[in-house]
Protein backbone atom coordinates (compact mmCIF):
# COMPACT_ATOMS: atom_id res chain seq x y z
CA UNK A 1 0.00 0.00 0.00
CA UNK A 2 1.24 3.41 -0.75
CA UNK A 3 1.14 6.01 2.13
CA UNK A 4 0.15 9.73 1.11
CA UNK A 5 1.39 12.62 2.52
CA UNK A 6 -1.78 13.49 4.35
CA UNK A 7 -1.95 9.81 5.57
CA UNK A 8 1.54 10.28 7.29
CA UNK A 9 -0.12 13.62 8.74
CA UNK A 10 -2.61 11.74 10.55
CA UNK A 11 -0.46 9.09 12.16
CA UNK A 12 1.96 11.80 13.34
CA UNK A 13 -0.98 13.25 14.87
CA UNK A 14 -2.49 9.86 16.40
CA UNK A 15 0.93 9.17 17.41
CA UNK A 16 1.53 12.76 18.71
CA UNK A 17 4.75 13.28 17.41
CA UNK A 18 5.28 17.11 15.57
CA UNK A 19 6.49 16.08 12.19
CA UNK A 20 7.40 19.25 10.06
CA UNK A 21 5.42 19.88 6.55
CA UNK A 22 8.49 19.62 4.40
CA UNK A 23 9.08 16.56 6.36
CA UNK A 24 6.21 14.78 5.57
CA UNK A 25 6.82 13.06 1.97
CA UNK A 26 9.79 11.44 2.86
CA UNK A 27 8.34 9.85 6.19
CA UNK A 28 5.23 8.84 3.69
CA UNK A 29 8.00 6.75 1.18
CA UNK A 30 9.40 5.21 4.36
CA UNK A 31 6.15 4.29 5.45
CA UNK A 32 5.37 2.91 2.60
CA UNK A 33 8.58 0.86 1.73
CA UNK A 34 8.00 -0.64 5.10
CA UNK A 35 4.76 -1.44 4.36
CA UNK A 36 5.16 -3.20 1.44
CA UNK A 37 7.47 -5.21 3.03
CA UNK A 38 4.89 -6.43 5.58
CA UNK A 39 2.27 -7.03 3.02
CA UNK A 40 4.16 -10.35 2.67
CA UNK A 41 2.34 -11.30 5.37
CA UNK A 42 -0.74 -11.58 2.83
CA UNK A 43 0.70 -14.60 0.92
CA UNK A 44 0.03 -16.72 4.25
CA UNK A 45 -3.08 -18.96 4.82
CA UNK A 46 -4.18 -17.63 7.89
CA UNK A 47 -7.97 -19.24 7.61
CA UNK A 48 -8.69 -20.87 10.81
CA UNK A 49 -6.27 -19.48 12.94
CA UNK A 50 -6.17 -17.94 16.05
CA UNK A 51 -3.76 -14.84 16.57
CA UNK A 52 -1.40 -15.38 19.57
CA UNK A 53 -2.28 -13.96 22.85
CA UNK A 54 0.31 -15.82 25.08
CA UNK A 55 3.44 -17.18 23.53
CA UNK A 56 3.68 -19.03 26.43
CA UNK A 57 0.99 -21.68 27.30
CA UNK A 58 0.02 -20.06 30.99
CA UNK A 59 -2.19 -18.91 32.84
CA UNK A 60 -1.24 -15.05 34.24
CA UNK A 61 -0.51 -15.30 37.75
CA UNK A 62 -2.74 -13.66 40.11
CA UNK A 63 -1.92 -12.30 43.66
CA UNK A 64 -4.12 -11.41 46.59
CA UNK A 65 -5.82 -7.86 46.25
CA UNK A 66 -4.28 -6.18 48.85
CA UNK A 67 -2.36 -3.18 49.04
CA UNK A 68 1.59 -4.16 48.36
CA UNK A 69 3.03 -0.52 48.39
CA UNK A 70 2.13 3.04 48.98
CA UNK A 71 2.71 6.46 50.54
CA UNK A 72 5.30 7.14 47.91
CA UNK A 73 4.52 10.67 46.57
CA UNK A 74 7.99 11.98 46.97
CA UNK A 75 9.75 8.54 44.99
CA UNK A 76 6.98 8.93 42.18
CA UNK A 77 7.32 12.94 41.30
CA UNK A 78 11.05 12.71 41.66
CA UNK A 79 11.74 12.89 38.10
CA UNK A 80 9.09 14.85 37.24
CA UNK A 81 10.23 17.88 34.72
CA UNK A 82 7.69 20.10 36.58
CA UNK A 83 5.98 18.62 40.15
CA UNK A 84 4.20 21.25 41.93
CA UNK A 85 2.77 20.70 45.80
CA UNK A 86 2.83 16.58 44.92
CA UNK A 87 1.08 17.13 41.63
CA UNK A 88 2.51 16.80 38.09
CA UNK A 89 2.01 20.13 36.38
CA UNK A 90 0.80 20.57 32.76
CA UNK A 91 -0.28 23.26 30.13
CA UNK A 92 -3.71 24.40 30.80
CA UNK A 93 -6.38 21.38 29.45
CA UNK A 94 -10.01 23.42 30.34
CA UNK A 95 -10.46 27.19 28.87
CA UNK B 1 48.75 -7.21 37.81
CA UNK B 2 45.55 -10.04 36.62
CA UNK B 3 45.46 -10.73 32.81
CA UNK B 4 41.92 -9.99 32.12
CA UNK B 5 41.68 -11.04 28.83
CA UNK B 6 42.56 -14.60 30.68
CA UNK B 7 39.89 -14.20 32.80
CA UNK B 8 36.09 -15.75 33.07
CA UNK B 9 33.42 -15.37 35.42
CA UNK B 10 34.29 -18.69 36.16
CA UNK B 11 37.73 -18.64 36.73
CA UNK B 12 37.34 -15.45 38.71
CA UNK B 13 34.67 -16.84 40.82
CA UNK B 14 37.52 -19.97 41.81
CA UNK B 15 40.39 -16.98 42.13
CA UNK B 16 38.26 -15.18 44.12
CA UNK B 17 37.12 -18.17 46.42
CA UNK B 18 40.68 -19.29 46.81
CA UNK B 19 41.75 -15.84 48.00
CA UNK B 20 44.21 -15.15 44.89
CA UNK B 21 42.90 -11.91 44.08
CA UNK B 22 40.01 -10.13 45.86
CA UNK B 23 37.20 -8.08 44.68
CA UNK B 24 38.54 -4.62 44.43
CA UNK B 25 41.64 -5.47 42.84
CA UNK B 26 39.25 -7.00 40.12
CA UNK B 27 37.35 -3.78 39.87
CA UNK B 28 40.10 -1.68 40.34
CA UNK B 29 41.52 -3.55 37.25
CA UNK B 30 38.52 -2.97 35.30
CA UNK B 31 37.41 0.47 36.11
CA UNK B 32 41.34 1.37 34.66
CA UNK B 33 40.70 -0.82 31.58
CA UNK B 34 37.31 1.18 31.11
CA UNK B 35 39.05 4.96 31.68
CA UNK B 36 41.61 3.62 29.32
CA UNK B 37 38.55 2.80 26.35
CA UNK B 38 36.75 5.63 25.75
CA UNK B 39 37.01 4.94 22.19
CA UNK B 40 34.79 2.25 22.24
CA UNK B 41 32.17 4.02 23.49
CA UNK B 42 30.92 0.74 25.46
CA UNK B 43 30.41 2.52 29.21
CA UNK B 44 28.08 5.75 28.92
CA UNK B 45 27.28 5.96 32.71
CA UNK B 46 30.07 5.53 34.81
CA UNK B 47 29.67 3.88 38.61
CA UNK B 48 32.67 3.96 40.13
CA UNK B 49 31.75 4.31 43.72
CA UNK B 50 28.75 1.73 43.13
CA UNK B 51 31.11 -0.53 42.12
CA UNK B 52 34.30 -0.16 45.14
CA UNK B 53 31.27 -0.18 47.59
CA UNK B 54 29.84 -3.72 46.05
CA UNK B 55 33.37 -5.09 45.64
CA UNK B 56 34.10 -4.31 49.57
CA UNK B 57 30.86 -5.76 50.11
CA UNK B 58 31.74 -9.08 48.13
CA UNK B 59 35.10 -9.50 49.73
CA UNK B 60 33.40 -9.53 52.89
CA UNK B 61 31.23 -12.21 51.86
CA UNK B 62 33.72 -14.10 50.57
CA UNK B 63 35.77 -14.16 52.90
CA UNK B 64 32.71 -15.72 55.14
CA UNK B 65 32.63 -18.23 53.02
CA UNK B 66 29.23 -16.62 51.61
CA UNK B 67 30.13 -15.99 48.07
CA UNK B 68 27.63 -17.31 45.13
CA UNK B 69 29.00 -17.90 41.78
CA UNK B 70 28.29 -14.05 40.70
CA UNK B 71 29.88 -12.71 44.19
CA UNK B 72 32.45 -9.98 43.51
CA UNK B 73 32.11 -10.28 39.47
CA UNK B 74 32.40 -6.94 38.01
CA UNK B 75 29.74 -7.01 35.00
CA UNK B 76 28.44 -3.86 32.95
CA UNK B 77 24.75 -3.11 32.49
CA UNK B 78 22.83 -2.48 29.49
CA UNK B 79 20.96 1.37 29.82
CA UNK B 80 17.75 -0.68 29.42
CA UNK B 81 17.98 -1.55 32.87
CA UNK B 82 16.56 0.78 35.31
CA UNK B 83 19.19 1.31 37.92
CA UNK B 84 18.00 3.09 41.50
CA UNK B 85 19.97 6.55 41.31
CA UNK B 86 21.82 5.87 38.26
CA UNK B 87 20.82 7.81 35.25
CA UNK B 88 18.65 4.77 33.02
CA UNK B 89 17.83 6.41 29.88
CA UNK B 90 17.67 3.75 26.84
CA UNK B 91 19.81 5.68 25.12
CA UNK B 92 17.09 8.06 24.68
CA UNK B 93 17.03 11.82 24.51
CA UNK B 94 13.55 11.80 26.32
CA UNK B 95 15.14 9.95 29.44
CA UNK B 96 17.71 12.87 29.82
CA UNK B 97 18.32 12.81 33.09
CA UNK B 98 16.21 10.27 34.19
CA UNK B 99 17.14 8.20 37.83
CA UNK B 100 15.04 5.75 39.03
CA UNK B 101 13.61 5.09 42.10
CA UNK B 102 13.59 1.29 42.00
CA UNK B 103 16.09 -0.97 40.83
CA UNK B 104 15.53 -3.64 38.15
CA UNK B 105 14.43 -7.28 39.08
CA UNK B 106 17.64 -8.56 37.40
CA UNK B 107 19.85 -5.97 38.47
CA UNK B 108 18.53 -6.51 41.95
CA UNK B 109 19.22 -10.49 41.58
CA UNK B 110 22.65 -9.63 40.29
CA UNK B 111 23.22 -7.30 43.47
CA UNK B 112 21.91 -9.57 45.91
CA UNK B 113 24.49 -12.13 44.39
CA UNK B 114 27.39 -9.91 45.08
CA UNK B 115 27.98 -8.89 41.83
CA UNK B 116 29.52 -5.36 41.02
CA UNK B 117 28.40 -2.96 38.82
CA UNK B 118 31.01 -0.65 36.67
CA UNK B 119 28.95 1.14 34.77
CA UNK B 120 25.92 1.50 32.22
CA UNK B 121 26.67 0.48 28.65
CA UNK B 122 25.49 1.73 25.27
CA UNK B 123 22.97 0.66 22.93
CA UNK B 124 20.39 1.44 20.39
CA UNK B 125 17.33 3.51 20.91
CA UNK B 126 15.10 2.05 22.93
CA UNK B 127 16.98 -1.46 21.63
CA UNK B 128 15.48 -0.32 18.27
CA UNK B 129 18.10 -1.24 16.08
CA UNK B 130 21.22 -3.47 14.88
CA UNK B 131 23.89 -1.51 14.61
CA UNK B 132 23.82 1.07 17.97
CA UNK B 133 23.72 3.45 15.61
CA UNK B 134 20.26 4.90 17.24
CA UNK B 135 21.69 5.97 20.49
CA UNK B 136 21.63 9.34 21.69
CA UNK B 137 25.41 8.56 23.88
CA UNK B 138 26.51 8.22 19.66
CA UNK B 139 27.66 4.80 18.10
CA UNK B 140 29.34 1.61 20.19
CA UNK B 141 32.45 1.06 18.15
CA UNK B 142 33.56 -3.10 18.07
CA UNK B 143 36.85 -3.26 19.46
CA UNK B 144 37.54 -5.35 16.03
CA UNK B 145 39.65 -3.63 13.34
CA UNK B 146 41.09 -4.94 10.40
CA UNK B 147 41.24 -1.85 8.35
CA UNK B 148 40.75 1.87 8.92
CA UNK B 149 37.04 1.82 9.16
CA UNK B 150 35.16 1.56 12.55
CA UNK B 151 32.85 -1.35 12.81
CA UNK B 152 29.79 -1.66 14.53
CA UNK B 153 29.70 -4.03 17.83
CA UNK B 154 25.94 -4.81 16.18
CA UNK B 155 22.64 -4.03 18.35
CA UNK B 156 20.76 -3.45 20.01
CA UNK B 157 23.33 -4.50 22.83
CA UNK B 158 26.27 -2.90 21.07
CA UNK B 159 28.01 -1.57 24.24
CA UNK B 160 27.32 -5.14 26.12
CA UNK B 161 29.25 -6.74 23.01
CA UNK B 162 31.68 -4.13 22.99
CA UNK B 163 32.55 -4.25 26.63
CA UNK B 164 33.09 -8.15 26.82
CA UNK B 165 34.71 -8.23 23.84
CA UNK B 166 37.28 -5.49 24.92
CA UNK B 167 37.43 -7.07 28.35
CA UNK B 168 36.23 -3.76 29.75
CA UNK B 169 34.24 -6.20 32.44
CA UNK B 170 33.71 -10.13 32.73
CA UNK B 171 29.91 -10.23 31.71
CA UNK B 172 27.36 -8.25 30.60
CA UNK B 173 23.24 -8.15 30.70
CA UNK B 174 22.03 -7.66 27.41
CA UNK B 175 18.21 -7.41 26.13
CA UNK B 176 17.15 -9.37 23.05
CA UNK B 177 13.68 -8.26 21.41
CA UNK B 178 14.79 -9.48 17.73
CA UNK B 179 18.41 -10.66 18.02
CA UNK B 180 19.45 -7.56 20.44
CA UNK B 181 21.55 -9.59 22.21
CA UNK B 182 22.57 -12.58 20.01
CA UNK B 183 23.80 -10.43 16.52
CA UNK B 184 26.04 -8.62 18.61
CA UNK B 185 27.45 -11.51 20.84
CA UNK B 186 28.21 -12.97 16.34
CA UNK B 187 29.85 -9.83 15.61
CA UNK B 188 32.41 -9.48 18.74
CA UNK B 189 33.21 -13.21 19.34
CA UNK B 190 31.51 -13.13 22.65
CA UNK B 191 28.23 -15.39 23.57
CA UNK B 192 25.23 -14.81 24.34
CA UNK B 193 22.26 -16.15 25.61
CA UNK B 194 18.10 -15.00 25.22
CA UNK B 195 15.92 -17.15 27.60
CA UNK B 196 12.61 -18.66 26.96
CA UNK B 197 10.36 -16.09 27.35
CA UNK B 198 9.35 -15.44 31.12
CA UNK B 199 12.12 -16.84 32.93
CA UNK B 200 13.95 -13.71 33.20
CA UNK B 201 11.37 -11.09 34.99
CA UNK B 202 11.00 -7.77 32.52
CA UNK B 203 10.23 -5.83 35.97
CA UNK B 204 12.02 -2.62 35.81
CA UNK B 205 13.77 -3.04 32.01
CA UNK B 206 12.39 -0.42 30.12
CA UNK B 207 10.40 -1.86 27.66
CA UNK B 208 9.94 -2.05 23.84
CA UNK B 209 7.64 -4.85 22.69
CA UNK B 210 6.70 -6.54 25.97
CA UNK B 211 5.63 -9.90 24.16
CA UNK B 212 9.45 -10.37 22.83
CA UNK B 213 11.26 -8.63 25.23
CA UNK B 214 13.89 -10.92 27.39
CA UNK B 215 17.10 -10.39 29.05
CA UNK B 216 20.19 -12.10 29.06
CA UNK B 217 23.41 -12.43 29.69
CA UNK B 218 26.60 -11.78 27.25
CA UNK B 219 29.99 -13.29 28.29
CA UNK B 220 33.13 -14.54 27.43
CA UNK B 221 31.82 -18.10 27.05
CA UNK B 222 29.13 -20.92 27.26
CA UNK B 223 30.30 -21.66 31.25
CA UNK B 224 30.08 -17.93 31.98
CA UNK B 225 26.66 -17.52 30.50
CA UNK B 226 25.60 -20.46 32.11
CA UNK B 227 26.48 -19.09 35.75
CA UNK B 228 25.20 -15.69 34.84
CA UNK B 229 21.74 -16.68 33.97
CA UNK B 230 20.68 -18.41 36.88
CA UNK B 231 21.24 -15.55 38.74
CA UNK B 232 19.40 -13.72 36.77
CA UNK B 233 16.56 -15.61 35.99
CA UNK B 234 13.42 -16.68 38.87
CA UNK B 235 9.49 -15.98 39.14
CA UNK B 236 9.20 -12.63 39.96
CA UNK B 237 5.51 -11.81 41.29
CA UNK B 238 6.29 -7.93 40.02
CA UNK B 239 6.01 -9.27 36.23
CA UNK B 240 3.18 -11.62 35.35
CA UNK B 241 4.68 -13.08 32.47
CA UNK B 242 7.36 -14.69 34.18
CA UNK B 243 6.85 -18.36 34.86
CA UNK B 244 6.98 -20.03 38.30
CA UNK B 245 9.27 -22.66 37.88
CA UNK B 246 12.45 -23.67 39.58
CA UNK B 247 15.70 -22.54 37.88
CA UNK B 248 17.96 -25.48 37.36
CA UNK B 249 21.63 -25.37 37.80
CA UNK B 250 22.40 -24.60 34.25
CA UNK B 251 26.55 -24.85 34.89
CA UNK B 252 25.98 -28.39 35.89
CA UNK B 253 24.19 -29.41 32.57
CA UNK B 254 27.30 -28.40 30.78
CA UNK B 255 28.97 -32.20 30.45
CA UNK B 256 29.92 -32.28 26.99
CA UNK B 257 27.85 -35.26 26.08
CA UNK B 258 25.66 -35.10 23.39
CA UNK B 259 25.45 -38.60 21.89
CA UNK B 260 22.04 -39.16 20.48
CA UNK B 261 20.83 -35.83 20.40
CA UNK B 262 19.23 -35.07 17.57
CA UNK B 263 20.08 -31.58 15.52
CA UNK B 264 17.45 -30.32 13.66
CA UNK B 265 18.90 -28.39 10.26
CA UNK B 266 16.06 -25.96 8.75
CA UNK B 267 16.62 -25.51 5.05
CA UNK B 268 14.68 -22.39 4.86
CA UNK B 269 17.39 -20.55 6.30
CA UNK B 270 19.62 -21.49 3.55
CA UNK B 271 18.97 -18.08 2.20
CA UNK B 272 19.58 -16.90 -1.88
CA UNK B 273 22.26 -15.14 -1.74
CA UNK B 274 23.70 -16.30 1.80
CA UNK B 275 27.71 -15.49 1.72
CA UNK B 276 29.83 -18.68 1.13
CA UNK B 277 31.74 -18.17 4.64
CA UNK B 278 28.36 -18.35 6.76
CA UNK B 279 27.56 -21.51 4.66
CA UNK B 280 31.12 -23.10 5.43
CA UNK B 281 30.78 -22.07 9.27
CA UNK B 282 27.66 -23.58 9.13
CA UNK B 283 28.21 -26.97 7.30
CA UNK B 284 31.37 -26.99 9.80
CA UNK B 285 29.37 -26.47 12.71
CA UNK B 286 27.05 -29.16 11.15
CA UNK B 287 29.83 -31.73 11.32
CA UNK B 288 31.28 -30.74 14.45
CA UNK B 289 27.93 -31.66 16.21
CA UNK B 290 27.54 -34.82 14.42
CA UNK B 291 31.39 -35.88 15.27
CA UNK B 292 30.12 -34.90 18.97
CA UNK B 293 27.80 -38.17 18.44
CA UNK B 294 24.53 -35.71 17.63
CA UNK B 295 22.13 -37.06 14.91
CA UNK B 296 21.95 -34.83 11.89
CA UNK B 297 18.58 -34.39 10.73
CA UNK B 298 17.10 -32.01 8.19
CA UNK B 299 14.13 -29.80 8.87
CA UNK B 300 11.44 -27.58 7.57
CA UNK B 301 10.04 -24.47 8.93
CA UNK B 302 7.98 -23.53 6.64
CA UNK B 303 6.92 -20.01 7.96
CA UNK B 304 10.51 -18.76 8.12
CA UNK B 305 10.29 -16.10 5.59
CA UNK B 306 6.88 -14.36 7.22
CA UNK B 307 8.67 -14.29 10.69
CA UNK B 308 10.67 -10.54 9.74
CA UNK B 309 7.08 -9.23 8.12
CA UNK B 310 5.57 -10.26 11.52
CA UNK B 311 7.51 -9.12 13.75
CA UNK B 312 7.72 -5.52 12.16
CA UNK B 313 4.03 -5.33 12.66
CA UNK B 314 3.95 -6.80 16.25
CA UNK B 315 6.62 -5.35 17.97
CA UNK B 316 6.41 -1.49 16.29
CA UNK B 317 2.69 -2.12 17.15
CA UNK B 318 3.71 -2.98 20.98
CA UNK B 319 6.46 -0.41 20.95
CA UNK B 320 4.00 2.42 19.91
CA UNK B 321 1.81 1.37 23.14
CA UNK B 322 4.28 0.92 25.50
CA UNK B 323 6.36 4.37 24.39
CA UNK B 324 3.01 6.35 24.90
CA UNK B 325 4.12 6.85 28.56
CA UNK B 326 7.19 9.16 27.30
CA UNK B 327 4.83 11.98 27.12
CA UNK B 328 6.84 14.84 29.38
CA UNK B 329 4.78 14.88 31.90
CA UNK B 330 6.02 12.08 34.45
CA UNK B 331 9.77 11.60 34.01
CA UNK B 332 12.43 12.47 31.27
CA UNK B 333 12.67 15.26 28.78
CA UNK B 334 10.02 18.02 28.32
CA UNK B 335 9.79 20.60 25.07
CA UNK B 336 9.63 24.11 25.85
CA UNK B 337 6.72 25.06 24.62
CA UNK B 338 5.87 28.25 22.93
CA UNK B 339 3.31 30.95 24.22
CA UNK B 340 -0.10 29.56 24.02
CA UNK B 341 0.93 25.99 23.23
CA UNK B 342 -1.27 23.61 25.00
CA UNK B 343 -1.12 20.14 26.30
CA UNK B 344 -1.14 18.40 22.97
CA UNK B 345 1.66 20.63 21.80
CA UNK B 346 3.61 19.81 24.58
CA UNK B 347 3.11 15.84 24.13
CA UNK B 348 4.52 16.97 20.41
CA UNK B 349 7.04 18.81 20.49
CA UNK B 350 8.03 16.85 23.61
CA UNK B 351 8.32 13.51 21.95
CA UNK B 352 9.85 15.06 18.39
CA UNK B 353 12.81 16.24 20.03
CA UNK B 354 12.90 13.33 22.47
CA UNK B 355 12.83 10.18 20.04
CA UNK B 356 15.31 9.65 17.23
CA UNK B 357 14.40 9.21 13.68
CA UNK B 358 14.57 5.42 13.81
CA UNK B 359 11.50 5.22 17.24
CA UNK B 360 9.80 7.52 15.51
CA UNK B 361 9.64 5.68 12.60
CA UNK B 362 8.34 2.75 14.17
CA UNK B 363 6.18 4.40 16.60
CA UNK B 364 4.36 5.54 13.99
CA UNK B 365 4.22 2.32 12.12
CA UNK B 366 2.96 0.95 15.39
CA UNK B 367 0.17 3.57 15.59
CA UNK B 368 -0.59 2.72 11.52
CA UNK B 369 -1.13 -1.04 12.31
CA UNK B 370 -3.37 -0.69 15.56
CA UNK B 371 -5.48 2.03 13.63
CA UNK B 372 -9.11 1.56 12.76
CA UNK B 373 -9.98 0.20 9.94
CA UNK B 374 -5.79 -1.91 9.76
CA UNK B 375 -6.14 -3.15 12.76
CA UNK B 376 -7.07 -6.93 11.25
CA UNK B 377 -4.87 -6.15 8.64
CA UNK B 378 -1.92 -5.90 9.94
CA UNK B 379 -2.27 -6.25 13.37
CA UNK B 380 -4.12 -9.50 13.69
CA UNK B 381 -2.88 -10.98 10.75
CA UNK B 382 1.11 -10.64 11.78
CA UNK B 383 -0.31 -11.98 15.48
CA UNK B 384 -2.26 -15.21 13.26
CA UNK B 385 1.14 -15.55 11.60
CA UNK B 386 2.93 -15.64 14.72
CA UNK B 387 1.09 -18.53 16.00
CA UNK B 388 2.17 -19.98 12.63
CA UNK B 389 5.44 -19.95 13.28
CA UNK B 390 5.52 -20.85 16.62
CA UNK B 391 3.56 -24.43 15.42
CA UNK B 392 6.47 -24.56 13.13
CA UNK B 393 8.82 -24.77 16.23
CA UNK B 394 6.29 -26.93 17.63
CA UNK B 395 5.82 -29.74 15.81
CA UNK B 396 9.93 -30.21 15.16
CA UNK B 397 10.31 -30.23 18.63
CA UNK B 398 7.26 -32.65 19.08
CA UNK B 399 9.45 -34.92 16.66
CA UNK B 400 12.38 -35.62 18.70
CA UNK B 401 14.73 -32.57 17.66
CA UNK B 402 16.54 -31.09 20.50
CA UNK B 403 17.84 -28.50 19.47
CA UNK B 404 18.07 -26.08 16.27
CA UNK B 405 21.40 -25.21 14.24
CA UNK B 406 21.30 -21.66 12.48
CA UNK B 407 23.87 -18.94 11.44
CA UNK B 408 23.49 -15.93 13.88
CA UNK B 409 23.79 -13.45 11.36
CA UNK B 410 23.85 -13.33 7.35
CA UNK B 411 27.49 -11.55 7.59
CA UNK B 412 30.02 -10.51 9.67
CA UNK B 413 30.10 -6.90 11.52
CA UNK B 414 29.97 -3.91 8.64
CA UNK B 415 31.27 -0.74 8.92
CA UNK B 416 29.36 2.40 10.86
CA UNK B 417 27.84 4.42 8.94
CA UNK B 418 27.67 1.68 6.14
CA UNK B 419 23.72 1.60 5.80
CA UNK B 420 23.47 5.11 6.25
CA UNK B 421 21.34 5.55 2.74
CA UNK B 422 20.46 2.20 2.93
CA UNK B 423 16.32 1.85 3.27
CA UNK B 424 15.58 0.57 6.91
CA UNK B 425 14.39 -2.75 5.90
CA UNK B 426 17.82 -3.51 5.02
CA UNK B 427 19.11 -3.14 8.33
CA UNK B 428 16.14 -4.97 9.84
CA UNK B 429 17.38 -8.35 7.51
CA UNK B 430 19.89 -8.38 10.28
CA UNK B 431 18.05 -10.31 12.58
CA UNK B 432 16.58 -12.53 9.87
CA UNK B 433 18.15 -15.49 11.71
CA UNK B 434 17.22 -14.58 15.09
CA UNK B 435 13.44 -13.03 14.92
CA UNK B 436 11.60 -16.21 14.82
CA UNK B 437 12.81 -16.99 18.32
CA UNK B 438 11.29 -14.41 19.80
CA UNK B 439 8.11 -14.69 18.16
CA UNK B 440 8.34 -18.50 19.10
CA UNK B 441 9.31 -17.52 22.92
CA UNK B 442 12.15 -19.79 22.47
CA UNK B 443 15.89 -19.73 24.12
CA UNK B 444 18.49 -19.24 21.51
CA UNK B 445 22.26 -18.99 21.96
CA UNK B 446 25.15 -17.39 19.86
CA UNK B 447 28.10 -19.46 19.98
CA UNK B 448 31.51 -17.98 18.34
CA UNK B 449 32.46 -20.52 15.69
CA UNK B 450 34.95 -18.84 13.42
CA UNK B 451 36.55 -15.96 11.39
CA UNK B 452 35.79 -14.59 8.03
CA UNK B 453 38.20 -14.69 5.31
CA UNK B 454 39.00 -10.47 6.62
CA UNK B 455 40.01 -12.17 10.45
CA UNK B 456 36.13 -11.02 11.95
CA UNK B 457 34.18 -12.98 13.90
CA UNK B 458 31.10 -15.22 12.87
CA UNK B 459 28.51 -17.15 15.32
CA UNK B 460 26.29 -19.48 14.92
CA UNK B 461 22.97 -20.20 16.88
CA UNK B 462 21.32 -23.06 18.27
CA UNK B 463 17.33 -22.59 19.34
CA UNK B 464 16.32 -24.73 21.80
CA UNK B 465 13.01 -26.18 23.18
CA UNK B 466 11.08 -23.85 25.44
CA UNK B 467 12.60 -23.88 29.22
CA UNK B 468 15.58 -26.64 28.63
CA UNK B 469 18.05 -23.90 28.61
CA UNK B 470 20.22 -26.29 30.21
CA UNK B 471 20.29 -28.79 27.54
CA UNK B 472 20.50 -25.87 25.37
CA UNK B 473 23.92 -24.73 26.92
CA UNK B 474 24.90 -27.75 26.74
CA UNK B 475 24.94 -28.46 22.78
CA UNK B 476 26.40 -25.10 23.03
CA UNK B 477 28.98 -25.79 25.25
CA UNK B 478 29.62 -28.99 23.21
CA UNK B 479 30.23 -26.95 19.65
CA UNK B 480 32.19 -24.15 21.80
CA UNK B 481 34.62 -26.91 22.38
CA UNK B 482 35.23 -28.08 18.73
CA UNK B 483 34.87 -24.49 17.40
CA UNK B 484 37.91 -24.04 19.92
CA UNK B 485 37.63 -19.87 19.25
CA UNK B 486 40.08 -18.27 20.65
CA UNK B 487 40.39 -15.37 18.58
CA UNK B 488 40.36 -11.59 20.71
CA UNK B 489 40.73 -8.22 18.72
CA UNK B 490 43.79 -6.74 18.99
CA UNK B 491 44.37 -3.53 21.11
CA UNK B 492 44.00 -0.39 19.57
CA UNK B 493 41.49 1.80 21.41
Amino acid sequence: MSIDTETARRVAKLARIKVEDDALPALAQEFSAILGFIEQLNEVDVDGIAPMTSVTPQRLKRRADVVMDGNQQVAVMKNAPDAREGFFAVPKVVE
Amino acid sequence: MTDLSKLTIASARDALRKGDVSSAELTNAYLGAIDGAGALNAFVHHTPDIAKAQAAAADIRIKAGDAPDMCGIPLGIKDLFCTKGVPSQAASGILDGFKPEYESTVTTQLFDAGAVMLGKLNMDEFAMGSSNETSVYGNAVSPWKIDDRQLTPGGSSGGSAAAVAADLCLGATGTDTGGSIRQPAAFTGITGIKPTYGRVSRWGVVAFASSLDQAGPMTKDVRDAAIMLAAMCGHDPKDSTSMDMPVPDFEAALTGDIKGKVIGIPKEYRMDGMSAAIEKLWDDGTSMLKDAGAVIREISLPHTKYALPAYYVIAPAEASSNLARYDGVRFGHRAKLAAGDGITEMYEKTRAEGFGPEVQRRVMIGTYVLSAGFYDAYYNRARKVRTLIKRDFDQVFASGVDAILTPATPSAAFGLGAMKNADPIQMYLNDVFTVTVNLAGLPGIAVPAGLDADGLPLGLQLIGRPWEEGDLLNVAYTLEQAAGFVAKPQKWW
